[in-house]
């Protein structure tokens, strides 16, 4: 039989499992959105592109599958950079499929060409530029292979309009492709547990790469049998249970004070499914400086990138977790676990006095109050989203979606739109800035469109607060840009879209207020007042060591 | 040219358009030093042999280890036993051209 480009595009994305693509259409996607129409698969219409990457992301994150969001050439490509290079940084597998000008116009300065291949090769794990639509019976499933084996990332596919429409006799179509996995070397294996037996104050420090390979269940067995602290990057929140006495919680510039302070005193760093980002290692120098390190990762090029490794496997981390586990002695390691008790009552992590509703860290854990462990929170970037990463405690891998590597404000809100579509039965709660919320706020008329269970809660404090705290503690409190004049009435525009909306500092009571906004299905938008001055605290300052804390000595 | 500080780094790769973009946008992207290329088509022209001179100091690991993950390298190697002639006749020929 004969199919165009678009049809064997649609077809592909069918048998590959695709249900739902959020996009927007254009000239130079209009033949691949003519075969949308004529598949089982439903269209999701973002109203700005970078929205339509983000619910990519959100479906992607959340399920840890493969998603796939649509733009048209020029503008609409553009558009999705800023979620594409999200995805690379927060290694995600999303596959943004772009239109692009008719082949013969090409170079050639036409109407809405950009060069989408050129703009997208930075910023993606690969990209694709199609000649011929046979090239799509190659591509596509090369192209979800990509995006989801090793280390996940994105995949940028340009499909001129002419390849779209170009009809070709198909006869066989492709089957999905797997990328064979790497036998770990036994030697290693053993070796490392050695080490770990030996050792006498042992750390797990791990990493998003826990949750991407599914070895959360694995982690909690092995830390376990050998009674091994774990400290988390903000990647890897929800992959270890935050119960106990084993969980350290997050580490690096806003990590507890006892966190930041037993890294120096580790004898072994177990650094499993992590890349020693800045924000958590602070100076990479001092970093563990007393620590023999054993680094394991799926991304060869993460060994040795940053910090000399003493042990190393380049590899899935859950293989590795399963094979070395047999080895590691039964340990209940007395002297490292009261030494560790100790440091948690000396330098703890304080919590302010609970009657203050609306400091940050109460109202957080006011929200975890009112939400089911397996519901899916979403953040935006700033405060707030230290905050959540501080108070929230999730007990689930995949139940934290936050933009970490990149850092981008706007992304919340559309990937818990994005988190509601791939997961039906479970509440999504983006909880969000008064800055980063206008990034996306387009996005209410999708939400209204599809009704689903999204609840928006802004923390508003009329500033763009982690840029104001910044030059509140090094530009000697010379503030600009960053207290808002104007911000508009979120309950109002909430309602204009149709949706639900709530000031909890309306109300008498804010608690009464949050419960029944939370209780009722579909969508809604909270607008909680947050003090200016609220700071994210402790704090590591940019560039110092993790040991050099700032604040959070006890509650102002 | 300096023997010992210069490495060659020989390259098989798949040959299309953007290959060289990849490879090039992955010096540029990591400020890495590039300080030759040599590219030929090879076979049947479906792949490309490249030569690029690089400078041996701590950061090659991480550009060999970079450049092995761009799908489109298919090989990689470092030809420690090539001298540098070929990349010494290349800069005087365009010390020559001048401006
Ligand atoms: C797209 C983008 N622009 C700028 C920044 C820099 N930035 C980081 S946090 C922040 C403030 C965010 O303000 P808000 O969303 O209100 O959160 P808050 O810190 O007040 O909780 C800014 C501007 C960014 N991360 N992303
Ligand atoms: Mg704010």
């Amino acid at each position: 039989m004969y199919y165009s480009g678009a049809q064997i595009l649609i077809k592909l994305l069918e048998k590959f499992g695709i249900r739902k693509i959020p996009g927007i259409p254009g000239g130079a996607n209009l033949p691949i959105y003519s075969a949308l129409a004529d598949s089982s698969i439903e269209h999701i219409l973002a109203r700005h592109e970078q929205g339509a990457g983000f619910i990519a992301q959100g479906m992607a994150r959340s399920t840890g599958k493969p998603a796939v969001c649509f733009a048209t050439s020029g503008p609409g490509a553009t558009n999705l950079l800023t979620a594409i290079a999200d995805a690379k940084l927060d290694s995600v597998p999303i596959i943004a499929i772009t239109g692009q000008v008719p082949t013969t116009y090409l170079g050639t300065d036409a109407f809405q060409e950009i060069d989408t291949y050129g703009l997208t090769l930075p910023i993606t794990k690969h990209n694709f530029l199609i000649r011929s639509p046979a090239e799509l019976l190659e591509v596509i499933p090369e192209a979800f292979r990509i995006a989801r084996d090793g280390r996940p990332g994105p995949v940028a596919i340009d499909i001129p309009k002419d390849v779209q429409f170009e009809k070709i006799k198909v006869s066989k179509w492709p089957s999905p492709k797997r990328t064979k996995i790497k036998k770990i070397d036994q030697k290693t294996i053993r070796k490392i547990a050695q080490e770990i037996n030996k050792a006498k104050k042992p750390l797990l420090y791990i990493g998003g790469g826990i949750i991407s390979s599914g070895a959360h269940l694995a982690l909690r067995k092995f830390s376990g049998k050998n009674s091994i602290p774990v400290t988390s990057t903000l990647m890897g929140l929800g992959a270890f249970l935050p119960q106990g006495s084993l969980y350290l919680g997050m580490l690096g510039m806003h990590g507890a004070r006892y966190t930041n302070l037993l890294l120096k005193e580790t004898d072994l760093l177990l650094a499993f499914g992590v890349r020693f980002d800045d924000r958590a290692t602070g100076n990479i120098k001092e970093f563990c400086s007393q620590a023999k390190i054993i680094h394991i990762d799926i991304d060869y090029a993460e060994i040795d990138k940053l910090k000399k490794t003493n042990i190393s496997i380049a590899g899935d981390i859950k293989q590795a977790l399963e094979q070395i586990l047999p080895y590691l002695r039964r340990d209940a390691r007395r002297q490292w676990l009261a030494h560790i008790e100790k440091f948690k009552k000396e330098y703890p992590f304080f919590m302010p006095a609970k009657k203050y509703f609306f400091q940050p860290l109460n109202f957080i854990q006011a929200i975890n109050r009112h939400l089911a462990p397996q519901d899916i929170i979403t953040t935006d970037v700033g405060q707030h989203q230290m905050w959540v990463a501080q108070a929230y405690t999730f007990s689930y891998p995949r139940t934290f979606l936050t933009s970490g590597g990149l850092g981008t404000m706007g992304f919340g809100f559309p990937a818990a739109i994005g988190a509601a579509l791939a997961n039906p039965g479970r509440r999504a709660v983006c909880i969000s800035g008064d800055g980063s919320f206008l990034m996306n706020i387009q996005e209410l008329a999708t939400l209204a469109d599809l009704n689903l269970d999204v609840a928006v809660i802004i923390m508003n404090n009329k500033n763009l607060g982690l840029v104001r705290q910044q030059q509140e503690l090094f530009y000697g409190k010379k503030y600009i840009g960053t207290f808002f004049k104007s911000n508009p009435d979120f309950t109002k525009i909430a309602e204009s879209f149709g949706i639900r909306g709530y000031d909890l500092g309306k109300a008498k009571q804010p608690a009464k207020m949050l419960d029944e906004a939370l209780r009722k299905k579909g969508p809604c938008v909270i607008n909680a007042p947050i003090h200016y001055a609220e700071n994210v605290m402790p704090m590591v300052a940019p560039g110092a060591a993790n040991s050099e804390m700032i604040g959070g000595q006890e509650y102002e | 040219m300096n023997k010992i500080a210069s490495t060659i780094i020989e390259l098989t790769v798949r040959n299309h358009p953007g290959a060289m973009s990849h490879i090039t946008g992955l010096f540029s992207r990591r400020g890495f030093n590039l300080e030759g290329i040599l590219c030929a088509s090879i076979g049947n022209g479906e792949n490309s042999r490249m030569y690029l001179l690089v400078e041996n100091n701590s950061r090659l690991e991480q550009i060999v280890k970079q450049l092995q993950k761009l799908y489109d390298v298919l090989k990689l190697r470092i030809r420690h036993d090539y001298d540098h002639t070929l990349f010494n006749r290349l800069h005087e020929l365009i010390k020559g051209e001048g401006l």
